[in-house]
């Protein structure tokens, strides 16, 4: 029973990981419709942009402030220049932008940071967390930053005009309109908001997986599986299918002989696809009814 | 708006593209194929070899484009297929002693029946979540691969070496040409099946689904199976051409099929237009030669230079390779009249 105890706070540590993935990904998707396979190579170099401000001096919270408004306008700028005239343009035309973002991100990474794996700091430091040996003070203030940001988003969406505005936008674009709401910048926030909370995502993954330009991958897919899992439409849901995630996997490689790392992607992909023909709307999120 | 008339407005996934539009005339088909029979009589081995992985991903490439331009579906997961194809002959050739010529079948039958069942869960996504699990798919394949319960088949991490073929019946050809000829003959019998296949019942089938899934359906078309059914055709046709990249390159490991491949062969259908089976080889000459090139212009950008001319292609020529042999067709039209 301890072994069990232990395992899921394990998992939560790593779920926690997910959990700020997942929040960027229905981000995204609550703004475009889209999932953006990009998303992660975003959030990777803004993590690299970070980590050459506190190389070249400024402290750890100066540099997380300046990344996270680099990146919010960096997200609004790329869906400016390159995402706005495909609007109208079919899916498929959308998924080879999104891959030529990610080719693009990826090798101008390499270029000027290199490959080699970096150290990246954390603000929480890595002793254990109230003694206990399987969540570290840098786990826990991971727990409690994707909270907080959960807690925000919330507020934002619930209680703001903006965020008031933004949701119409995504839910009924012409009613939106109508009304005097400037759809076409909305989904540029929509897009700026992401970008950011993929930026967070990435400095508080970074000291846990480290600094590569590919280190987002494997990261990426899970956080697709957690916000499948949480249902693509609810932020909440995303936070808690990250959780989820993180234990399932966890409990898997413990009790299950035979399930080692090396099978961590395709229990992803086992999970994305169990959850997706089980129960496509994710377990807080809602149904799409369709009408024929 | 109403919920029901956004449905109906909704744009398709996929543009239409009329069955007449998927294919080349007849003068033209010949003068490619003239040129794809003459060329290799001419030039090093080395570039037989690319033209012969030309090839082979033009296949690989065609067969997504069946998928997508013709049933309406996405895939980002064809390397997978293309793996389980490549797999399959190499374990064939090594452990089993097979023809190399034999293998193909039983790869693309393997494939074909591997494409079927995914399809299944495939069938209730679309769009997007359909990109989603098929993505996952791709990246999970090598990791599969690695697997140690298969190792004593597939090698594990090392991957198998496979024996190149010599010509049968004492042809004066070298290993490299007869391959490509081999490689050849099963290119264009596969092409014409295909288009055969677009322009059978079957394929009229896949295309009202593409346009119209509602309206297919109350037109009597069994939409769950045709989906499967592209499904299947689509990986099966990947799995021999990965049977057939499997010979050529004489090697498989598992870190040969990673996502980078599925996303090449999905670039290679968006540049040689979707919907357009003749397309697929320039597709297929894109994803070869570009990062070449891309690497002689920049060697450490040569991912930025791919994604940028992808940007390129996706604002200029949407339709791809299909638009510019198009609007070549109403120039030589235009200078015949003058």
């Amino acid at each position: 029973m301890e072994l069990f105890a232990n395992q899921v706070l394990a998992g939560i540590a790593t779920g926690a990981i997910y959990a700020c993935m997942a929040l960027a990904v229905v981000m995204i998707y609550q703004a475009i419709d889209h999932l953006n396979f990009a998303q992660g190579e975003m959030a990777m170099f803004s993590t690299f942009v970070s980590w050459q401000l506190m190389q070249w001096g400024v402290p750890y919270w100066g540099a997380f402030v300046l990344t996270v408004a680099f990146s919010f306008a960096a997200g609004i700028v790329i869906e400016r220049l390159l995402f706005k005239p495909l609007a109208k343009a079919p899916i498929l035309t959308n998924v080879a932008g999104f891959i030529a973002l990610y080719a693009i991100i990826n090798s101008v990474a390499g270029l000027i940071w290199d490959f080699t794996i970096k150290q990246y700091p954390t603000p929480f430091g890595s002793s254990p967390f109230l003694g206990s040996q399987l969540i570290s003070t840098h786990q826990a203030g991971m727990i409690g930053i994707t909270l907080l940001m959960l807690l925000l988003l919330f507020f934002f969406f619930r209680f703001t005009r903006v965020g008031l505005a933004m949701r119409a936008a995504a839910s009924l674009p012409e009613s939106a309109r109508l009304v005097g709401i400037n759809t076409s910048w909305m989904i540029a926030l929509g897009w700026g908001m992401a970008s950011a909370i993929g930026s967070i995502a990435g400095m508080m993954i970074a000291p846990v997986v480290f600094l590569e330009p590919n280190m987002m991958l494997g990261v990426l897919i899970y956080g697709f599986a957690a916000a499948v899992l949480g249902g693509l439409s609810s932020p909440f849901g995303a936070v808690m299918g990250g959780f989820l995630v993180g234990i399932f996997e966890n409990l898997v490689g413990t009790y299950i002989p035979g399930v080692g790392n090396e099978l961590k992607l395709p229990i992803a992909l086992a999970l994305i696809i169990v959850v997706l023909v089980v129960k496509p709307a994710g377990l807080f999120g809602r149904a799409i009814v369709k009408r024929v | 708006m109403s919920a029901a008339e956004e449905i109906v407005t909704e744009a398709p996934a996929v543009e239409a593209v009329p069955k007449r539009a998927m294919t080349l005339g007849y003068g033209t088909s010949l003068v490619v194929l003239a040129a794809l029979i003459i060329i290799p009589l001419f030039v090093k081995n080395f570039i037989i070899f690319q033209m012969t992985m030309l090839l082979i991903y033009a296949l690989a490439v065609m067969a997504l484009n069946i998928l997508t331009g013709g049933s309406g579906q996405f895939s980002l997961g064809q390397s997978a297929f293309y793996a389980v194809g490549a797999y399959t002959s190499a374990i064939l050739m090594e452990h089993a002693g097979m023809n190399y010529a034999l293998t193909l079948p039983i790869a693309g039958i393997v494939c074909f029946g591997f494409g079927f069942l995914f399809g299944q869960p495939a069938l209730r996504l679309s769009g997007v979540y359909l990109a989603l699990a098929t993505f996952a798919l791709a990246t999970a394949m090598p990791q599969l691969l690695k697997l140690g319960y298969f190792e004593q088949w597939t090698g594990g991490v090392q991957g198998l070496v496979v024996t190149k073929p010599d010509a049968p019946f004492g042809l004066p050809l070298s290993q490299d040409m007869w391959l490509y000829y081999f490689t050849l003959a099963v290119s264009i019998a596969i092409y014409l099946a295909s288009v055969n296949l677009l322009r059978s019942r079957s394929g009229r089938a896949f295309m009202a689904i593409r346009d119209n899934e509602i309206a297919a359906s109350a037109m009597g078309v069994d939409v769950a199976l045709y989906k499967t059914l592209a499904f299947g055709v689509s990986a099966g046709i990947t799995g021999v051409a990965g049977g057939l990249g499997a010979i050529a390159v004489q090697f498989v490991a598992p870190d040969g099929y990673t996502i980078q491949l599925a996303i090449s062969l999905f670039l290679g259908m968006v540049v040689g237009g979707v919907g357009w089976l003749p397309g697929s080889i320039v597709g297929s000459a894109f994803i070869i030669f570009v990062p070449n090139i891309a690497e002689g212009i920049s060697k450490g950008l040569s991912g930025a230079v791919f994604g940028v001319l992808l940007f390129l292609v996706i604002f200029l020529v949407p339709h791809g390779a299909r638009q510019v042999a198009i609007v070549a067709q109403q120039l030589a039209a235009k200078l015949k009249k003058n």
